[in-house]
C-alpha cells in the first residue's frame, strides 16, 4: 500500500501513528485504573460517570485542538488525511448505537436471517469504492450536492439533492441522538431529556469549532474506545468457555449447542415446534424476497449516503480515497463479524442457565434489567423472583420452570448485559456503555456536519450568497450546526419510537434518490440535467410514496393504490385480513400508531417497506435513461469534464475558494 | 471492475442462495453450518480482500495508461 513520500507528509503520518498509540495506551491504562477503583470498593455508578465523563472529555479536548478557520479544513479537514485513518474516522461515522447495540440484539432474534444486515452494511463499500468514491474525490467537491450541482445544470439540481440529503441524514442523525439518550439514561440512571441534551453537547464541543477535520480526528478516537469495548467482553467469554480468545471462531461451536439445546427444549415440552425459531435456519423471518431486498437496499444505500460519501473527500489523493474505502470496510469489519459472536454467546446462556430453570433459581443479574423494563418472564418485569413467582402462578397449568414463551427480552439488553453474563466486573459494563455511547456521537456528528455543510455550503453560500467572505461562510456553517443539533434532540427526546425503521427509511430514501443519477452521471457521458433530475424526483418519490402510505395511510392504500397485506415467510399466509381490517371503523385512519392493524403491513409484491428502494431504484434509473436519450447530448465541455472524472492525475474538476 | 462487481454479485447474493443445501455442510474444527459461516464471515471477508486487490489493480492500470498521481 503506498503512502505518500514527502519527508513532510511521512512525518505527519509517523506523528499520528506516535499520537494515536500514546491514546490508545492512555486508554487502557484508564481502563486498568477503573478496575483498581473498583476492586478498592468505588460505587458502581461514580465509576460509570468516570468512563462516560472521561471519554467525553478526552472527544471534546481533541474537537478543540483541532479547531479551524480555514474553509478547505473546515469542509474537507484540508485533504491531508491518511487513508488508514480515514478508514478508521469512517468505520466510526459508520457504526452507530444501531450497530453497536442493536446489531448484536438483531441477529439474537432472527438468528440467520439477521445477517441480511450484516452483509447488507458491508457489501455496500465494494459499491463505493468501484462506482462512486474516488470519482467524487477526483471531481473535488466539498458536498454531494456539489457534484450534482455541477455535473447537472445548477441550483435545481442541487436543491433536490440538498433535500434528499437533509431528509435521510435528518431522520438518522435523530436516531443516533435517541440513542445516545438511551444508553446514558438506562445506564447512568439520568433523566432520558437530560441525557438527550447532554448528548448533544458532547457532539456540539466535537464538532462546532472545527468542522470536518475535528470530526474526522475526534472519530478515530471514538473508532478505538468502540472496538476496544466491542471486543473485550466476547473475547474473555470466549477463552472462559473455549479456552481461546478468538470468539469469532469459537463461537461456531456455540452455535452447534444451541441448535442441540433447542431440539432439547422442544423434546421436553419446554418450547412449542411452532414457537421456537432455529438460530440457523434461514427465511423463516423474512421471505428470501425481503431477505435480499434489505441487503440490497442496505448496500446500495450505503453507497448513496452522503455524510459517508463525504468521508472520502478528505484523502490527500484518489488512490488514497480507494485504499481508505478498503480501510473502512476491514475497520468495519472487525465489529460486524463479532455481532453474531454476541448473539451467539448470549443466547447460549439464556438456553440453557435461564430456560428451564425453577423459576425460584433465577440468576440475579436480570433483575437489574428486569426493573428498566427490558426483561420479562411470564408478562410481568422480572424484578425479582417473588415477582416472577407470582407472575407466572398466574398462568393456568404453569409447569414453575421458565419456558421459551415466558422469557422476553428487548434486543439492547443483549450487548450491555453480555459482560454480566460472563461474570465480569462492572468496570467492563461501563467499558460497554463508553463504547456504544462513542459510536453514537461520532455517527451523530458525521451525520450533523453533513447537513450543516450542506446547508452552509450549498444553500447559503452557492444559492443565496456567492459573495460571501470566509468569516462569514463559517459563522452560519456553525450557526447552523448548532440549530439542527437543537432540533434533533428536541425530536429525539419527544421519543419517538420506531427507530431501526427509521434507519432503515433513511436508506431507502438516500439510495432512491441518490445513486442513480451518480452512478449515472459518473459513467454515461449521455446523461443530460434534465435527466437527472427526472431521475431523482421518479425515484425518491416513489420510495417516499411507498414508505408515507404504508405507514400512515394504509388504508388509503390498500383502497386506492392496489396494496395487500404481507404475507407470513414460513406459513405463506397473508399477516393481516385485509377485509376484516378494511371493514373496521379506523380502516382509512391517517397517521395511525403501530397498534393499527395495517400500518407496515401492507404493500406491493409483499415487499416489506424498509426495502422501498427496491422500487425507487430501477424507476430511477429507467427515467434518468429515457429523459436523456429525449433531449440534446450534454456540452462537449461537460463530457470532457466527466472524462476528466475517470482519470486521477491532475487537478481537481472543481476548484474551491478556500 | 467488472470481475470485482461480478464477485460482488457472487458473494453478495447468490451464494446465499444456496444457504440451504450449504448448511448441510459443517465446517471442521469450527463447527460452523456452511450456509450460515458464508453469511456471517465468509462474504465479509471476500469483501475486504476484494477492495484491497481492487485498490492495487485499479492502481496500476491507472500507472499503465498514464493517469496515475505523482507519488
Amino acid at each position: 500500500m503506498a503512502t505518500q513520500t514527502s519527508a513532510a507528509s511521512s512525518d505527519f503520518i509517523k506523528n499520528l501513528g506516535r499520537m494515536y498509540g500514546t491514546y490508545t495506551g492512555g486508554f487502557i491504562g484508564f481502563i486498568i485504573l477503573l478496575a483498581i477503583f473498583e476492586q478498592v470498593g468505588v460505587p458502581n455508578k461514580v465509576l460509570g460517570y468516570l468512563f462516560v465523563g472521561f471519554t467525553i472529555l478526552v472527544y471534546a479536548v481533541i474537537g478543540v485542538m483541532t479547531r479551524t478557520a480555514q474553509i478547505s479544513e473546515y469542509y474537507v479537514a484540508g485533504r491531508r488525511v491518511p487513508a488508514f485513518y480515514n478508514g478508521m474516522a469512517t468505520g466510526a461515522d459508520w457504526m452507530s448505537a444501531a450497530s453497536f447495540v442493536g446489531m448484536a440484539g438483531t441477529l439474537f432474534l432472527l438468528g440467520y436471517d439477521g445477517l441480511t444486515w450484516v452483509l447488507g452494511w458491508t457489501g455496500g463499500y465494494v459499491l463505493v469504492a468501484i462506482l462512486i468514491g474516488p470519482y467524487l474525490r477526483k471531481f473535488g467537491a466539498y458536498t454531494v450536492p456539489d457534484f450534482m450541482s455541477f455535473r447537472f445544470g445548477g441550483n435545481f439540481a442541487r436543491g433536490i439533492a440538498v433535500a434528499v440529503l437533509v431528509c435521510c441524514s435528518f431522520t438518522y442523525v435523530t436516531a443516533q441522538v435517541y440513542g445516545t439518550g438511551i444508553i446514558a439514561s438506562r445506564f447512568l440512571g439520568m433523566s432520558f431529556e437530560i441525557a438527550v441534551f447532554a448528548g448533544l453537547a458532547g457532539i456540539l464541543l466535537c464538532s462546532m469549532l472545527g468542522g470536518m477535520r475535528a470530526v474526522t480526528w475526534t472519530q478515530i478516537a471514538q473508532y478505538i474506545v468502540l472496538i476496544i469495548a466491542y471486543l473485550t467482553p466476547i473475547v474473555i467469554l470466549s477463552t472462559k468457555r473455549y479456552g481461546i480468545p478468538i470468539p469469532e471462531l469459537t463461537y461456531g461451536n456455540a452455535i452447534a449447542e444451541i441448535t442441540a439445546r433447542e431440539q432439547q427444549l422442544v423434546a421436553t415440552g419446554l418450547a412449542t415446534a411452532a414457537a421456537l425459531k432455529p438460530h440457523i435456519q434461514p427465511f423463516i423471518n423474512y421471505s428470501p424476497l425481503n431477505f435480499f431486498a434489505i441487503m440490497f437496499c442496505m448496500m446500495v444505500g450505503t453507497a448513496s449516503l452522503p455524510h459517508i460519501l463525504m468521508r472520502y473527500f478528505t484523502t490527500p489523493t484518489v488512490r488514497e480515497a480507494r485504499q481508505s474505502v478498503a480501510w473502512s470496510l476491514f475497520f468495519i469489519f472487525l465489529l460486524y463479524f463479532s455481532a453474531p459472536a454476541y448473539a451467539a454467546f448470549s443466547k447460549l446462556e439464556v438456553y440453557t442457565n435461564i430456560i428451564g430453570r425453577d423459576l425460584t433459581q433465577v440468576r440475579p443479574w436480570l433483575f437489574q434489567w428486569g426493573e428498566l423494563g427490558l426483561i420479562q418472564i411470564c408478562g410481568k418485569n422480572a424484578v425479582s423472583i417473588d415477582a416472577i413467582v407470582a407472575a407466572c402462578k398466574a398462568i393456568a397449568g404453569h409447569p414453575g420452570v421458565v419456558r421459551l414463551q415466558d422469557f422476553v427480552i428487548n434486543t439492547d439488553v443483549i450487548v450491555l448485559s453480555t459482560p454480566e453474563i460472563a461474570g465480569l466486573p462492572y468496570v467492563i459494563s461501563g467499558l460497554v456503555a463508553a463504547g456504544g455511547l462513542a459510536a453514537a456521537l461520532s455517527t451523530a456528528d458525521g451525520l450533523l456536519l453533513a447537513i450543516a455543510n450542506a446547508l452552509s455550503h450549498d444553500v447559503y453560500y452557492k444559492m443565496l450568497d456567492p459573495s460571501a467572505p470566509t468569516i462569514r461562510r463559517l459563522t452560519v456553517a456553525r450557526v447552523l450546526l448548532f440549530f439542527v443539533a437543537v432540533a434533533a434532540a428536541a425530536t429525539a427526546a419527544t421519543k419517538p419510537g420506531d427507530i431501526l425503521a427509521m434507519v432503515g427509511w433513511a436508506f431507502s430514501l438516500a439510495m432512491a434518490g441518490n445513486f442513480p443519477a451518480l452512478v449515472m452521471g459518473i459513467w454515461w457521458k449521455r446523461t443530460t440535467a434534465a435527466g437527472a433530475i427526472a431521475g431523482m424526483l421518479a425515484g425518491f418519490g416513489i420510495a417516499l410514496f411507498y414508505l408515507v402510505v404504508s405507514r400512515y395511510f394504509p388504508g388509503f392504500g390498500v383502497k386506492y393504490a392496489g396494496m395487500t397485506s404481507l404475507l407470513n415467510p414460513v406459513t405463506g399466509a397473508p399477516v393481516v385480513d385485509i377485509v376484516k381490517a378494511m371493514a373496521a371503523p379506523n380502516a382509512m385512519e391517517a397517521f395511525p400508531t403501530l397498534a393499527h392493524p395495517l400500518a407496515n403491513k401492507v404493500g406491493w409484491f409483499n415487499l416489506n417497506n424498509i426495502a422501498a428502494g427496491l422500487l425507487g431504484v430501477p424507476v430511477g434509473f429507467a427515467t434518468i435513461i429515457i429523459v436523456s436519450l429525449m433531449g440534446k447530448e450534454p456540452s462537449k465541455e461537460m463530457q470532457a469534464y466527466v472524462d476528466e472524472i475517470r482519470k486521477p492525475r491532475g487537478r481537481t474538476v472543481l476548484e474551491e475558494k478556500t | 471492475m467488472l470481475t470485482h462487481l461480478g464477485l460482488w454479485v457472487f458473494f453478495g447474493y447468490i451464494i446465499h442462495m444456496f444457504v440451504v443445501p450449504l448448511n448441510k455442510i459443517t465446517i471442521p474444527i469450527l463447527n460452523f453450518p456452511l450456509g450460515f459461516y458464508m453469511a456471517a464471515q465468509g462474504s465479509l471477508i471476500v469483501f475486504v480482500v476484494m477492495l484491497f486487490m481492487f485498490a492495487k489493480q485499479q492502481d496500476r492500470i491507472d500507472r499503465e495508461y498514464g493517469v496515475a498521481e505523482d507519488d
